[in-house]
């Protein structure tokens, strides 16, 4: 992957939270990751095949997701089972943004929801994986892109 | 006029009606899979149809191609994160009246239901 490549997954994370909240999301400095995936409460997981192959995931906290779904309910009102939806849908919309650049043949799986830290997910993405820190308002989550 | 919001995203399908809540539409059902859609086409018989396309069972384009043949007066809004032009290009040839990406406004909910409903046309 290129970094220029990696510069569109920034850039869509980037609009997807200014659409949402009006405030930009501050992305950290990318890196490779090596050793175990740091997750934390959810993460959602996107398989893609096609022209490229490989895989997405973004791990959030369940504070952060649940103040993302309240923006987009425009209620606090968020059940347990929303939060969990949240970080699929947020996984599901930057892979499928950005389509936008890599076109159609980018295919993107449903997303898999994992909760907690059961597994390392480092082993359902061929290295090298690319990290992302994203840091809006208080929160920090973390978006992982490896494609071959 | 009947609307059906089909998503697999419960916080979508949340949204979505809250956000249609202004528009002249009676929300008759959600679905989370193109399979469920489509035997709440024949059940409910939507007028309209929020369809998203990445969805376990039958995605969207596959269910949208099938509820032209059962019902090709239905008004469908494809909503996606798939933002490429191809994907856009396919779902209006398939009989999409509308086509909107994720992430979304409300007022961009509206402005589309409104124009795929012929709302403004009333």
């Amino acid at each position: 992957m290129t970094e220029q490549e990696l510069r569109i997954f920034i850039d869509v994370v980037i609009d997807y939270f200014v659409l949402l909240s009006d405030e930009s999301a501050r992305m950290g400095v990318p890196y490779i990751q090596e050793g175990k995936s740091q997750l934390l409460d959810f993460t959602g997981v996107i398989g893609i095949s096609g022209a490229r192959k490989g895989g997405i995931f973004v791990t959030a906290s369940s504070s952060m997701l649940k103040e993302l779904a309240s923006l987009i309910l425009e209620s606090d009102d968020v059940a347990p089972d929303e939060i969990l939806d949240m970080v699929g849908e947020l996984t599901n919309t930057i892979a499928g943004n950005v389509r936008r650049e890599f076109g159609s043949s980018f295919m993107i799986s449903v997303p898999i929801i994992v909760e907690g830290r059961p597994q390392d997910l480092r082993l359902q993405i061929k290295p090298p994986v690319f990290v992302v820190p994203i840091n809006w308002r208080s929160y920090q989550a973390f978006l992982s892109v490896g494609l071959e | 006029m009947k609307l059906l919001v089909v998503d697999d995203s419960t916080i979508m399908r949340r949204a979505i009606q809250k956000y249609s809540s202004s528009l002249p539409l009676r929300i008759i059902g959600t679905a989370s899979n193109g399979a469920e859609a489509l035997e709440m086409l024949v059940v409910h018989e939507p007028d309209v149809i929020t369809l998203d396309i990445t969805m376990p069972k039958i995605d969207g384009l596959s269910a949208l191609k099938r509820i032209m043949e059962i019902a090709p007066r239905t008004r469908v809004l494809v909503i996606t994160a798939l933002s490429d032009t191809a994907t856009g290009i396919q779902a209006l040839r398939s009989g999409a009246r509308g086509f909107l990406n994720k992430p979304f406004t409300e007022a961009q909910l509206v402005e589309e239901l409104r124009h795929v409903c012929g709302i403004d046309d009333l």
